[in-house]
């Protein structure tokens, strides 16, 4: 029997024991003793949230390919298990060995949302390593940060002894190599960091200074040493089907969210929406063949037995090979009673047919993603969706049968006005129209619901909305009351239903996203003084958060509402994600003028992704 | 695995057949789901080696081909130790489940002080005619006799009792509930933490309840050649 960290009597006291014990189809278990390298692999959220997370499975399954590594898995324990693990000295532990995190020679911490940086910490603390990385010691293990956060990683640049920029495929190889030299000529922590900043892709914050002007904002970003890199350029890989994939997922015992096999089509986006950061830092397009895809497929679902897969990517309907792809998946999976499920997919003639295949259409929604409620705003942020195309595939799909559609918006965007804001609603409204007038009243089974919902804007490193300023939570709220009751004067109002997101986390999330490492301090006094699963409502608690800003002496607006100049310096600037600083100005600039730019498959806009020499910046020109 | 709640290891068996390629039915429908149902759920921190599932299949291997690739896409914990054909006919397990045999252990820290007395006096307990035990319901408390639902039971050394008790859908009877009645007649109290309970099998009645002829479910198959 496998040893356990928690007692009997602590996993039966507390909510989903399975979070905790390991144990699951295809977990990967070696003897400690026949690795060099022990590196513990975090998801700073609960077990079923994380376990749901592509990236983490992707280099789990890529660095125990290696026989010199042992890589396991830790995830945040869940509120019940916190204060038990403080009060019974239990240090946190990985899923497959049980083993301390602090023993281990990696914590690789992957961070996919601003609201889960207070779990960080818990993981650190928990653990038994220091907070600050200046503070560990030669036998705590190497903290590194990853994922979309790590392209602004300053709010959380004191936590971490190296960020690695970039997609994770690529250079990790070379670091273990580095590490395992390091060791075997006797080389010290410091070392091993001066030698990691060398290495493409990897960022050590101690190794840099930043001064600031008297306005607050920064006056430079230089390194500390001799031959540290001014600039880090993000890591990609530019052929996708050259990269490892998944062979054998774990498959948990408990429901998590994503409980399917996932293909990963391809990485990055054509389509230039200005909010979007994925689809700005993972530039340039990049699909995998449709052979790579029915090769994965087969594998993954044969490993894990799952009875649903999905694709994943950030516009599914761009990928060239769609149709053969969901073709296949259909006529080979589908009579063994296998799910398909196609999200992100635009909504026209081939979709409906395709999900009139694979989903019962009275029980599903379709959804539209206009992000505006005018075509103006919708021009301004670069969002190629009309609303003839909204009301034809709309049209379409309820005369196919289906009568649910969902829509999302985004409120709180650059120049937005009322016209803007009442627009939802009457874009809503449309909808429902377009239901009636479509479908003959004896073919109406039950009523057209049109649910709309909006998220407030953030503006996040990385995009051309970078400079804009974001609304305070008075004004989010305002405009939400806006449209809220232009909802009421709908002739259907009966038939829509409009709600909208927690105004308080956005503010907070617009403040770490563009943070500099002053706010670094602010995050681990919310963390001390209680602040935990921030992302979760039920546990997000705002005056946790308020207090510390004040007692930190550090001012939320100057991250939010501020006007930004085109020539401030970001504090992420220092990293090269490939699309350039003058790209992101000329599309800012753009966005003002209403103008919309064209996507990457009809007129290359010079971005600067060329420069990886791959993807769809060199479709066709082969 | 005992940790794993009931529904959780029900998904846990539908992701076994598939990775075994067992040719199991499915229902009709858009979301077809195997013909697979459990005979008695497994209480959360409750471990066994008694545990049976009906599957429908439309071919099969030999029971022993089955058991190993079966075994083959299983995880630590769990293991098939029988595969057996049932009469076309055959009611579901679930439907037929009358009996169970489990072994409860004090676990350390929890041992009566004079196990001898303990087990005595439990004993002795069994000698009533009746056993009140007090059972919620919808509609508030009620109190259900559980004397003629033990149908056997033995302490041994090493602070372990064997029991065989009621179970199924008539009548079900958790071996913890017992060892509950006997503590709270000699007015102490049975901690939550203090018993380790293991199934060691489920059976069917091949009798009438007056006269009972308990059989493991196993027997009520064949094996496949």
């Amino acid at each position: 029997m496998r040893k356990l960290a928690l007692s009997d009597e602590i996993l039966l006291s507390i909510q989903q024991p399975a979070r905790y014990i390991g144990g699951e189809v295809n977990m990967c278990v070696k003897d400690p003793k026949d690795v060099a390298i022990r590196f513990a692999m975090c998801f700073p959220d609960v077990y079923e949230i994380g376990m749901s997370h592509l990236g983490m499975q992707i280099l789990y399954d890529m660095f125990n390919r290696r026989e010199d590594i042992w890589c396991e898995r830790v995830f945040s324990p869940w509120t019940d298990l916190d204060p038990l693990m403080r009060q019974h000295k239990i240090p946190l532990f990985a899923l497959e060995s049980q083993d301390p995190v602090k023993d281990f020679d990696f914590l690789g911490i992957t961070i996919q949302y601003e609201m889960c940086y207070t779990n960080i910490l818990q993981v650190l603390d928990l653990s038994g390593i220091p907070l600050h990385a200046r503070e560990r010691k030669e036998e705590d293990p190497i903290v590194i940060g990853g994922g979309p956060c790590a392209y602004n990683p300053e709010p959380l640049a004191p936590f971490f002894d190296l960020f690695y920029i970039g997609e994770g495929e690529t250079q990790y190889d070379a670091l273990f190599d580095l590490y395992k030299k390091n060791r075997s000529q006797g080389g010290s922590r410091e070392d091993f960091l001066l030698g990691a900043a060398g290495l493409p892709g990897i960022y050590v914050p101690a190794f840099y200074d930043v001064a600031y002007r008297e306005d607050g904002t920064i006056r430079s970003f230089v390194p500390n040493r001799e031959g540290i890199p001014e600039r880090i350029g993000k890591e990609l890989v530019v052929e996708m089907d050259e990269a490892p994939y998944i062979e054998n997922p774990i498959v948990p015992f408990i429901k998590v969210t994503q409980d399917r096999v996932v293909l990963e089509i391809q990485r990055g986006c054509i389509r230039g929406c200005r909010f979007c950061q994925a689809g700005n830092i993972y530039r340039p397009l990049r699909e995998h063949s449709l052979e790579y895809l029915k090769k994965y497929a087969y594998q993954m679902l044969k490993s894990t037995g799952h009875e649903e897969i999905s694709l994943s990517s950030l516009s599914s309907s761009d990928y060239s090979c769609l149709k053969e792809l969901v073709t296949f998946l259909i006529e080979e999976f589908q009579g063994r009673g296998v799910n398909i499920s196609l999200p992100s997919l635009r909504i026209d003639a081939f979709s409906l047919d395709v999900m009139s295949k694979v989903q019962d259409v009275k029980k599903s929604s379709l959804t539209f993603a206009p992000e505006a409620g005018t075509q103006r705003l919708r021009d301004v942020i670069n969002k190629g969706l009309t609303e003839e195309a909204i009301l034809n595939g709309a049209a379409q799909a309820f005369r196919g049968g289906w009568n649910r559609v969902k829509l999302y918006f985004m409120l709180g965007l650059p120049t937005e006005t009322r016209e803007d804001m009442e627009g939802i609603a009457l874009l809503a409204e449309k909808v429902a129209e377009t239901f009636y007038d479509e479908v003959p009243k004896e073919k109406r089974h039950g009523k057209v619901q049109v649910g709309a919902s909006s998220s407030f804007f953030v503006p996040k490193p990385f995009t051309p909305f970078q400079w804009a300023k974001m609304c305070t939570k008075e004004e989010f709220l305002q405009r939400a009351y806006i449209v809220k009751d232009k909802f009421k004067e709908m002739k259907n109002k009966k038939s829509l239903k409009y709600s909208y997101h927690d105004a308080d986390v956005t503010v907070l999330e617009g403040v770490l996203a563009r943070g500099d490492r002053r706010v670094a301090a602010v995050v681990e006094k919310a963390y001390q003084n209680g602040a935990l699963y921030d992302s979760w409502t039920e546990h997000f608690d705002n005056d946790i958060w308020m207090k510390a800003f004040s007692d930190c002496n550090v001012n939320p607006d100057f991250y939010t509402t501020r006007e930004r100049k085109l020539d401030e310096v970001f504090p992420w600037d220092f990293i090269d994600a490939g699309v350039t600083k003058e790209f992101l100005a000329r599309e800012w600039k753009r966005a003002m003028e209403e103008t919309v730019t064209p996507n990457c498959r009809q007129q290359c806009s010079g971005c600067g992704a060329r420069t990886y020499k791959g993807g769809v910046c060199f479709e066709d020109k082969n | 695995m005992k940790y794993i709640g009931h529904l959780d290891m029900m998904r846990y068996f539908q992701k076994v057949m598939r990775r075994a390629d067992v040719d199991i039915r499915y229902s009709e429908g858009f979301s077809p789901h195997q013909i697979m149902s459990f005979a008695s759920p497994l209480g959360v921190g409750i471990t066994s080696r008694g545990e049976y599932v009906d599957i429908e299949v439309l071919s099969t291997e030999s029971s022993v081909r089955m058991i190993k690739r079966l075994n083959d896409a299983m995880t630590e914990g769990v293991e098939i130790l029988s595969y057996k054909r049932l009469p076309d006919q055959a009611a579901a397990a679930m439907s037929i489940v009358a009996a169970a045999d489990y072994t409860v252990r004090f676990r350390q820290g929890y041992e009566p002080a004079n196990w001898q007395e303990f087990s005595d006096g439990l004993l002795d307990f069994l000698k009533r005619d009746f056993v009140p035990v007090l059972k919620k319901t919808k509609k508030g408390e009620r109190e259900i006799d559980i004397r003629p639902w033990i149908y056997r039971l033995c302490p041994e050394n090493d602070y372990t009792i064997r029991m065989r008790v009621a179970a199924g859908s008539a009548a079900n009877l958790k071996p913890e509930v017992v060892i509950q009645a006997y503590m709270e007649s000699r007015r102490e109290k049975l901690d939550q933490f203090a018993l380790a309970i293991h199934r060691d099998e489920v059976y069917g009645n091949r009798s009438d309840i007056e006269t009972p002829d308990f059989c493991p479910l196993d027997q009520f198959g064949e094996n496949i050649e």
